[in-house]
């Protein structure tokens, strides 16, 4: 099983990955070390892949940094779960293939084990499976070819066309 | 059907009507792209999208603004292989250490105009929508994929009306409108959605750029004023982008100019604002004025005619970092410096500064900072247990005579 990490509301960037530990000013090689380095220090050295962060509302607010949900990424984040998320930090994470659902989970608490199927959007909690609200078919695409680059690359086109 | 302002523009920039909630791929008009970002953009460019070159040097600008001058050997090298690389590609728009933060530069140099689609790896790039544009921030992947195609793609949003009334007082700014709506619309309250901002046709470009640059404080994936009033007298927009009356909107948020207080955001949301006369008394150890939100000539001079024949106080350090060469350059010209100098204040490059926390002037564990950005994140300017608090460069200059924030009034009647 995985492990639920619970956050509050308007999670920044800053707090996500703080400016000063950007790959321009430390190095690529050196990134999953730092989410959540000044927030929660345990975080990094303690998550393993296809741990679920259930947060807040506004999750990613602040800067554009894709190095923010690039670092989740590394560390094997599997989805990120919270009423809202901020626009620049949602494109990002759907950019590079982070499954992200909107659903307001404060019932889950810190620690608790979980397992998600992100192409269904069923978690399986203690308290039995939840369906998980799914984004649109197009954004689904997206991460199921790996990001919109690896999509791109697929469809020689934008989502734009297809998602009308 | 009559189109909101963002409609407008990216109807325009995909080549067919659309409105509110499609999706679609537009053309991109320009693509910025800072020192900061640059080095994974041109390793995505190159590596995964296999590009060998950009779809269109000249509509592309490069900014070496983030921490500029270098601030150790690997931004060093890293600013070096992006001047490199923008040579190689024959982009002519690279503005290096010392013009400035990319926003105001690319306004001042005009190549940010009214009615164009314009993307940036930053996400204060809604600064755009003080000339009429629609500027929107994005991360490393989608600039990469807008400069190997020239294209991107968005959905449209939905549209929240600022409508403003009346004249603000002696002493209240557009630093303080910005953070009134960040306290009415909350920090999430324009997610998905673009701003308009009416009402403010009597506003310098100076003065757009504080309310623009701030849209994504409460979420907004574009911020526009609409490109009338004698600030954008002399510049040209385009026949189709007009006000139309019947647009619709998502909401209209009503706001009163003529009785708004200069307005202070503690630490550590943007968005827990209060009107400074009920804050209580905040000693502070740093004044910190600049940044795209409030570096310009404008505010330089604002500060100084405060500061004129005052000396800050001996506790408060004051740092001065212009927006751009150009405002930087003016405010020599008329004696603002001097006067900044003469106070007490100390001078730095013009670009970004320490609002991102990494160079020139971060903050330590123990330091109150009163700033003119927009951000007081914890940790956002250096130290995580420093403290931020947001104000005008008119708030930031009284607050450094009196050493705890204080409003320009106060100092003035002294």
């Amino acid at each position: 099983m995985s492990r639920i990490w619970r956050f509050g509301d308007d999670v920044n960037t800053d707090q996500i990955v703080p400016g000063r530990y950007a790959p321009y000013m430390t190095s690529e090689a050196e990134l999953r070390k730092y989410p959540f380095i000044e927030a929660r220090p345990e975080f990094a050295p303690g998550v393993q892949p296809g741990d679920i962060i259930v947060a807040g509302r506004n999750f990613g607010c602040g800067s554009s940094r894709e190095y923010a949900p690039q670092a989740l990424k590394l560390v094997g984040v599997g989805a990120i779960i919270a009423p809202s998320f901020a626009r620049i930090f949602y494109r990002n994470a759907l950019n590079l293939g982070i499954p992200l659902f909107e659903a307001d989970l404060d019932w889950l608490s810190d620690g608790a084990e979980a397992q998600i199927d992100s192409g269904s959007g069923v978690l399986h909690t203690s308290r039995g499976a939840i369906q998980l609200p799914q984004p649109p078919t197009w954004m689904q695409e997206i991460w199921q070819a790996g990001g919109i680059v690896p999509y791109f690359r697929e469809h020689g086109r934008f989502p734009g066309e297809a998602a009308r | 059907m009559a189109q909101t302002l963002a409609e407008q523009i990216l109807s325009h920039a995909a080549g067919r009507t659309v409105q509110a909630g499609e999706v679609v791929t537009a053309r991109v008009d320009l693509a910025m792209v800072h020192d900061s970002i640059a080095p994974s953009v041109i390793r995505i460019l190159h590596e995964q999208l296999g590009a060998e070159r950009v779809w269109n040097p000249d509509r592309i600008a490069v900014a070496i603004d983030h921490v500029a001058p270098a601030a150790n050997l690997q931004t060093a090298e890293s600013q070096n292989n992006l001047r490199s690389w923008a040579r190689s590609q024959n982009i002519r728009n690279l503005f290096d250490v010392g013009r400035g933060i990319a926003h105001q530069v690319l306004i001042e140099e005009r190549l940010a105009r009214p009615g164009l689609l314009i993307v940036g790896s930053d996400s204060h790039s809604t600064a755009y929508g003080a000339v009429g544009a629609f500027g929107t921030g994005m991360g490393a992947t989608d600039i990469a994929l807008a400069l190997a195609t020239g294209q991107t793609w968005l959905r449209v949003p939905e549209t929240i009306r600022v409508q403003a009334h009346g004249r603000l007082r002696s002493g209240v700014t557009a630093k303080d409108v910005a953070l009134k709506i960040a306290r009415e619309l909350r920090a999430d309250g324009a997610t998905y959605q673009a701003i308009e901002y009416h009402g403010f046709d009597s506003f310098s470009l100076g003065e757009r750029t504080t309310l623009t640059t701030m849209a994504i404080e409460v979420g907004g994936k574009a911020g526009i004023v609409p490109p009338n009033g004698p600030a954008l007298a002399n510049e040209y927009a385009p026949s189709w982008l007009t006000i139309e009356p019947d647009a619709r909107y998502s909401r209209t948020l009503e706001i009163n100019l003529d009785d708004l207080d200069p307005q202070i955001a503690a630490p550590n949301h943007v968005d827990n604002v209060t009107d400074l006369r009920n804050l209580g008394r905040i000693n502070v150890d740093v004044v910190y004025l600049g940044t795209c939100t409030n570096g310009r000539h404008e505010d330089m001079a604002a500060a100084a005619r405060i500061l004129r024949g005052r000396r800050i106080n001996p506790q408060v350090r004051m740092m001065v970092v212009p927006a751009s060469s150009e405002a930087l350059q003016l405010a020599i010209a008329d004696g603002t410096i001097s006067t900044l100098l003469a106070a007490g204040a100390t001078l730095g490059t013009p670009g970004c500064g320490a609002c991102i926390g990494r160079h020139m002037g971060v903050l330590g564990p123990t330091d109150v900072c009163l700033f003119t950005g927009n951000r007081n994140f914890r940790g956002r300017m250096g130290h995580p247990d420093a403290q931020i608090y947001l104000g005008s460069p008119e708030v930031a200059a009284a607050t450094a005579v009196a050493g705890y924030i204080a409003s320009p009034n106060e100092i003035e009647r002294t």
